[in-house]
């Protein structure tokens, strides 16, 4: 399977607007939302956070459909849940769709509960975007 | 296929380095890191197993410039060369804008390079991509090594094996000495944009 994306620039207004709502309102640090093949389609931040998104997305993808093609083997569809956890940071992914990948890097003060509810419904609202 | 941002106005580019293990496509990626650190903005990124062997990709970013008013992003991946390693290389082929096959000069690796680039074709026929079809670029790497008077295949041999029915344009390289890694690193990309520009046109509106 391969596609093509293409977002004109109301869907990507759209798009920034409920990560902004949802997620940045929330506190997390940074929202990158990817495309399997690993590209970059929209990066927010909290201002104070300067990760190389490009290189985070080419792992995500890779470290996504690794993770994915395990599943299969032990006949699951898909892990619904993908979470790192670090001492301070940690990275929260949530598949969008089939071909999209939302990103969310977040401190100790935000709740992992909380964080998925709003990343659910972040994940609703731009699946009717495109 | 290249990811348009209007918005952002910048287009993400990738293109991957292909071929057989130890053929030399990391080391074609670490001499582009040195040579042209002032436009690479980010480290590489590599994902390597023990004795220095791909075991996923590497991943290196590189800034073109400006094409009809876009910024252009060019990505450059690796994928692992061992056999066993097959669906880790369809997954970094997701997407894929452009290659360069880096097929290895020893004599040793004949058939190597050869099955190799039978699955690159098989791997794009499962994307419904065609080899035939794709921006792509041949590098018959490690002629250094002849000069060492290890025994390697003359071009004209790597020109029938590989590109007999392709034709394609190729350059006899050393990604140790750097002879011809940056030439064929220009030929993709300009193969690659060439390609892409009918889509920038529209995507311009
Ligand atoms: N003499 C010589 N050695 C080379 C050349 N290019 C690569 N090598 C050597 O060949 C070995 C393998 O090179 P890599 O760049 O790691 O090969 P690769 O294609 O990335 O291999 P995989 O990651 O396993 O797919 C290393 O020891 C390199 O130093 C070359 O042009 N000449
Ligand atoms: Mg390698």
């Amino acid at each position: 399977m391969d596609f093509t994306f293409d977002f004109n620039k109301n869907q990507l207004e759209s798009i920034e607007n409920i990560l902004e709502e949802e997620l940045i309102g929330l506190g997390v640090e940074c929202v990158v939302l990817i495309d399997l093949a690993g590209n970059v389609i929209v990066n927010l931040d909290n201002g104070k956070c300067e990760h190389d998104v490009y290189s985070l997305a080419a792992l995500a993808a890779a470290n996504f459909g690794a993770v994915s093609a395990m599943a299969n083997i032990i006949g699951e569809e898909e892990f619904s849940l993908l979470f790192h956890k670090g001492e301070n940071d940690s990275i929260h992914f949530s598949k969008i769709g089939t071909d999209l990948l939302l990103l969310t890097i977040f401190g100790k003060e935000v709740s992992l509960g909380f964080l998925r509810l709003k990343v659910n419904e972040a994940n609703n609202k731009i699946k009717e975007l495109v | 296929m290249a990811l348009i941002n209007p918005k952002k106005k910048e287009v993400q580019v990738k293109i991957v380095y292909y071929g057989p293990g130890r053929g030399g496509k990391t080391t074609n990626l670490e001499y582009i890191n040195k040579k042209f650190r002032s436009r690479i903005k980010s480290e590489m990124v590599t994902v390597k197993t023990y004795n220095d062997r791909t075991l996923f990709f590497d991943f290196l970013p590189f800034d073109i410039g400006m094409i009809k008013g876009y910024t252009i992003k060019i990505q450059f991946y690796t994928v692992p060369g061992q056999v066993k390693y097959n669906a880790t290389r369809k997954l970094v082929l997701r997407g894929v804008d452009g290659i360069v096959f880096v097929a290895d000069s020893m004599t040793l690796r004949q058939e190597m390079n050869i099955k190799s680039l039978e699955n690159l074709r098989e791997n794009l026929a499962s994307f419904n991509k065609d080899l035939n079809n794709i921006p792509l670029v041949l590098q018959y790497n490690k002629r250094d090594l002849g000069k060492q008077g290890i025994p390697i295949l003359p071009i004209e041999t790597l020109e029938s094996d590989l590109n007999g029915s392709l034709k394609v344009p190729y350059f006899p390289a050393s990604a140790v000495t750097g002879e011809n890694v940056a030439a064929t690193m220009k030929k993709i990309i300009s193969l690659t944009v060439i390609s892409l520009r009918e889509k920038l046109d529209l995507g311009g509106k």
